[in-house]
């Protein structure tokens, strides 16, 4: 049982607040990752669960110990870093059994267990080999083997794979997705990649400037954005987000259009909606828009549409068959269903 | 048009030949008078005195062995070696640890300690041969290998932290964190990880602390009366001794100072990268 | 990890050391200068140095010494390393040759040096065996004293050029080539690149080697002692002698503490000269 439980966890540099008061509960064999933008805060969350950082306040266990007074070696985890952090005087085969060698693992165990996990990297041809002698990918490779070799509680990330070009970081998402899910870990994966966090992850914890601001799947992340942070950062192209007068009783005026919402006080609110989740229909209905076309950007599967709507930007995807060009009217649809409301501090209004 | 490519090329070629012509000079200017005085080593002491003489040695080793044999010089050389391992030991032993706290840590008290470090070089350090003369009356360490060992470990001190800071420095964080995450304490992953990888840089810098010390004079000829170093020696020697006993004791001192310099030319510039800063 | 105190720990034998053997015996040797064995305040070791007849020539030689050497080391210093940092081929053996004089020590250079300038040295073999002369000079002897004045001039150049050359080689290595592309572009040319970006930015690793070697000059006795004996004298040669043949060690450190401020008179002048403010280094 490795389930990773931080409660109240802050950490000041100084005078910057890295994290403030951070509670999140990692569950036995799940796969978790810190979504965010550089600089709001994830690798200090992982480094303080790793033990190579020391909160400011609160406590970090895993199961039933509590491990934030432990050194890293005690705690029952292993770390993949970003630059791979492949020892450079020893050989690969000695890399991955270096944690082993440690923890006074038999001799022939050792052999049979770098020889496995370098086999499920596919880095077995590459044992005797330097560090200096091998490319990034295989490096990344390395540095997971080793990482897996100790079948450790828990396996730390800190976006392993943002240093790979964009091909092989496709190809190492899925393998590494598919060895995790087969090892018994609880993982929590790094990244500011949101491709990777929704493709990979069981959860997705998102952060913005040392909070974490919604801890769940990824389809409900994409869905039900718990902010308007959230919405605008989830998603390519981003989330519309227009400006919706408060007509009272639920209803609202939106672009010149009157659509039903969340019963509120505000005079008003922003309502938000996935491009994809807007269809230009021919007739014009209640509650639709018209908009004038801007840019069309086709992008081969689909088309890019950004339009003007009452002075506000508004992008759509069409079908590729559609034809618009720009200055064109459209009549714009969003989906009831797919509509959400955030009130003026970007907080999800139900 | 083309007349004026042509004197551009022409230009350029000029200036091409007066760099190659200044470096072939300038390497003869070092390197002409370090062969005179090696010829003049293997050439008898007869030759040495006479005139005029050949450019070429006639490989006598007369003057080496008559070196060699002078009353006092095997003393000399011995306790010049004892006194430069000395020194060496010292100045790793407590510099090392000062760079790697310099390039690991940040903590209060981190830039008075580099200041400390690199007033070191405002100062004219063999004078501390004076006071450290009185001093080591004081407590026994007069006329010892261990007392100049000390002086010329201030010497190579500030030279041992910055050349270990850097080394240290140049080792990425993560891998001592790796290695702490792969069940290292912070004194197995030192042993295990960064030793290893920093192990020829601290020897260049151990060897660049022996050349201090096997070259100083003048704390060598105040400090030492019997456990004389072969520089302290030699310049106690200027007056009377014969010229191939000179030329002989200054080619035993420069023979080792250039093969240590061949050895640690990689790290010669790692010492001073700090001090622009 | 509990690491607050480990800085600490690791810095502590470098910081005893260099209290106890650096700052503290600096601070006797003022002391010294000042007080007579019994404690007592004095003036008159300082009135002793000052009154004896080789001070002003010690005291001058040694500044004429510096103010002739340092000048030219600099300007070759600089010469060589523009030169090395050009090289693509055989850059590290050009620069491995450069670098030689600095494991040499000023002993050495001044035997080596002697070896060439002596009665019967190589120089004058040259000079009467191409029959430019027809006897053997006596360039040290105690007649001479500028040609001894020379000679040293030139043992100190051929040795201690190297420590500038290496300072100042790693300091262009720091400047970015982009700099100088950029430059290119802009149309300037070799001289003008050379004054308006390599000057500039290297003036942190100039103020460096000059300092150094500032210092370095206000040292100078061995190689003096070898190819002048006592007819060239400089202060540290005066130092040595009070010290160690008169056994006189207040007035030796009466003129120990006259090289120290003149060291910290002249880092400080240095500094001071060459500042660079710290939002234009690189
Ligand atoms: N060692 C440190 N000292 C001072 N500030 C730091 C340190 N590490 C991180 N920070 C600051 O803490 C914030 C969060 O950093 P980090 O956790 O590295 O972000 P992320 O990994 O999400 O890009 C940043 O503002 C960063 O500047
Ligand atoms: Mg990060």
């Amino acid at each position: 049982m490795a389930q990773i439980t931080i409660k109240q966890v802050a950490k000041q540099f100084g005078k910057t607040h890295a994290l403030h008061s951070i509670d999140l509960t990692v569950a036995d064999k799940e796969f978790l990752v810190l979504l965010g933008a550089s600089g709001c805060g994830k690798t200090t969350l992982l480094r303080i669960v790793a033990g190579l950082e020391t909160a400011t306040t609160g406590e970090v266990w895993i199961g039933d110990r509590r491990v934030d007074k432990l050194a890293p070696k005690d705690r029952g985890i292993a770390m993949v870093f970003q630059n791979y952090a492949v020892f450079p005087h020893l050989t690969v085969y000695e890399n991955i059994a270096f944690g082993l060698r440690m923890s006074k693992v038999a001799e022939s165990e050792i052999d049979k267990r770098v020889k496995r996990t370098a086999g499920l990297m596919h880095i077995d041809q590459l044992l005797q080999r330097y560090s200096g002698q091998l490319s990034g990918g295989q490096r990344q490779r390395v540095a997971v083997s080793r990482a897996l070799a100790t079948e450790p509680d828990v396996i730390l990330m800190d976006e392993p794979l943002s240093n790979l070009d964009a091909l092989l970081r496709m190809e190492m998402r899925t393998e590494l997705k598919s060895i995790l899910a087969e090892s018994d870990t609880t993982t929590i994966y790094v990244t500011h990649d949101q491709v990777e966090a929704m493709s990979m992850a069981d959860r997705i914890a998102i952060m913005h400037e040392g909070n974490i601001v919604q801890a769940t799947s990824p389809v409900e992340v994409y869905r039900n954005p718990a902010t308007r942070f959230v919405g605008s950062f989830i998603g390519n192209p981003p989330m519309n987000f227009l400006q919706a007068k408060n007509l009272g009783d639920g209803w609202f005026d939106v672009c010149g259009a009157r659509m039903q919402g969340p019963r509120h006080d505000a005079s008003e609110l922003e309502l938000a909606v996935r491009p994809e989740d807007i269809n230009s229909t021919d007739s014009h209905g209640e509650g639709d828009w018209q908009g004038i076309v801007k840019v069309v950007e086709p992008l081969g599967s689909h088309l890019q549409v950004t339009c003007v709507v009452s002075d506000q930007q508004c992008r759509v995807v069409m079908d590729s068959d559609v034809i618009v060009k720009p200055g064109d009217t459209v009549n714009l649809a969003p989906v009831a269903e797919r509509v959400r409301w955030y009130d003026a501090n970007g907080d999800r209004v139900q | 048009m083309s007349t004026e490519s042509t004197v551009v090329t022409g230009n350029q070629r000029i200036a091409k030949w007066s760099v190659n012509i200044s470096i072939v000079f300038l390497c003869l200017w070092v390197l002409v008078p370090i062969y005179l005085l090696i010829a003049n080593t293997f050439s008898s002491p007869a030759e040495v005195n006479a005139f005029p003489k050949r450019i070429y040695p006639s490989f006598d080793t007369e003057s080496v062995r008559f070196f060699m044999n002078f009353y006092g010089v095997g003393s000399a050389l011995w306790n010049s070696f004892k006194v430069a391992c000395l020194t060496m030991i010292m100045s790793i032993a407590v510099g090392a640890p000062a760079g790697y706290a310099l390039s690991r840590f940040e903590f209060r008290g981190k830039n008075t300690f580099r200041v400390l470090v690199l007033m070191t070089r405002a100062f004219p350090l063999p004078l501390l041969a004076l006071p450290l003369a009185v001093m080591f009356i004081k407590v026994g360490l007069d006329d010892t290998v261990l007392g100049l060992a000390i002086v010329h470990t201030v010497l190579a001190l500030p030279f041992a932290v910055l050349i270990t800071f850097s080394l240290f420095s140049g080792v990425p964080v993560e891998l001592e964190e790796a290695a702490w995450t792969l069940g290292c304490n912070r004194l197995q992953a030192f042993i295990k990880v960064i030793f290893p990888l920093v192990l020829p840089g601290i020897a260049a810098s151990a060897i660049f602390a022996f050349v201090i010390s096997w070259n100083e004079v003048f704390a060598a000829a105040v400090l030492t009366i019997e456990h004389r170093t072969l520089p302290a020696f030699l310049l106690q020697s200027l007056d009377d001794a014969p010229l191939h006993l000179k030329f002989a004791g200054g080619a035993v001192l420069v023979v080792p100072a250039l093969i240590f310099i061949f050895m640690v030319r990689k790290y010669l510039f790692s010492m001073w990268g700090i001090a622009n800063r | 990890m509990q690491n607050k105190w480990l800085p600490y720990f690791l810095l502590l034998p470098a910081t005893l050391f260099l209290l106890l053997f650096f700052l503290y015996p600096f601070g006797m040797v003022a002391y010294q200068a000042f007080a007579t064995d019994e404690g007592v305040l004095t003036t008159k070791y300082i009135t002793k140095m000052t009154s004896h007849w080789k001070f002003k020539t010690a005291l001058s030689n040694t500044m004429w010494l510096a103010l002739a050497v340092v000048p030219i080391q600099m300007v070759l210093a600089l010469y060589m390393a523009t030169i090395v940092s050009k090289l693509k081929k055989g850059r590290d053996l050009i620069l491995y040759i450069w670098t030689i004089p600095l494991g040499i020590s000023d002993l050495a250079a001044g035997l080596i040096w002697l070896a060439i300038l002596d009665q019967t040295g190589f120089l004058n073999s040259l000079l009467v065996g191409l029959g430019i002369t027809d006897q053997p000079t006596t360039f040290l002897g105690y007649q001479n004293k500028g040609t001894i004045f020379i000679a040293v001039m030139l043992a100190e150049v051929w040795r201690a050029t190297a420590i500038i050359l290496v300072i100042l080689v790693a300091g262009i290595g720091l400047i970015p080539k982009e700099y100088y592309e950029a430059a290119e572009v802009f149309g300037a040319g070799g001289w003008k690149r050379f004054t308006k970006i390599t000057l500039p930015l290297l003036k942190p690793s100039l103020q460096t080697a000059l300092m150094l070697r500032v210092i370095l000059a206000f040292e100078v006795f061995a190689v003096v002692a070898a190819l002048g004996g006592t007819n060239l004298p400089v202060l540290m040669g005066e130092v040595y002698n009070r010290q160690f043949v008169l056994q006189d060690s207040h007035v030796a450190a009466a003129f120990a503490l006259l090289i120290l401020l003149i060291s910290i008179a002249f880092t400080l002048l240095i500094m001071w000269l060459l500042r660079t403010p710290k939002e234009a280094r690189l």
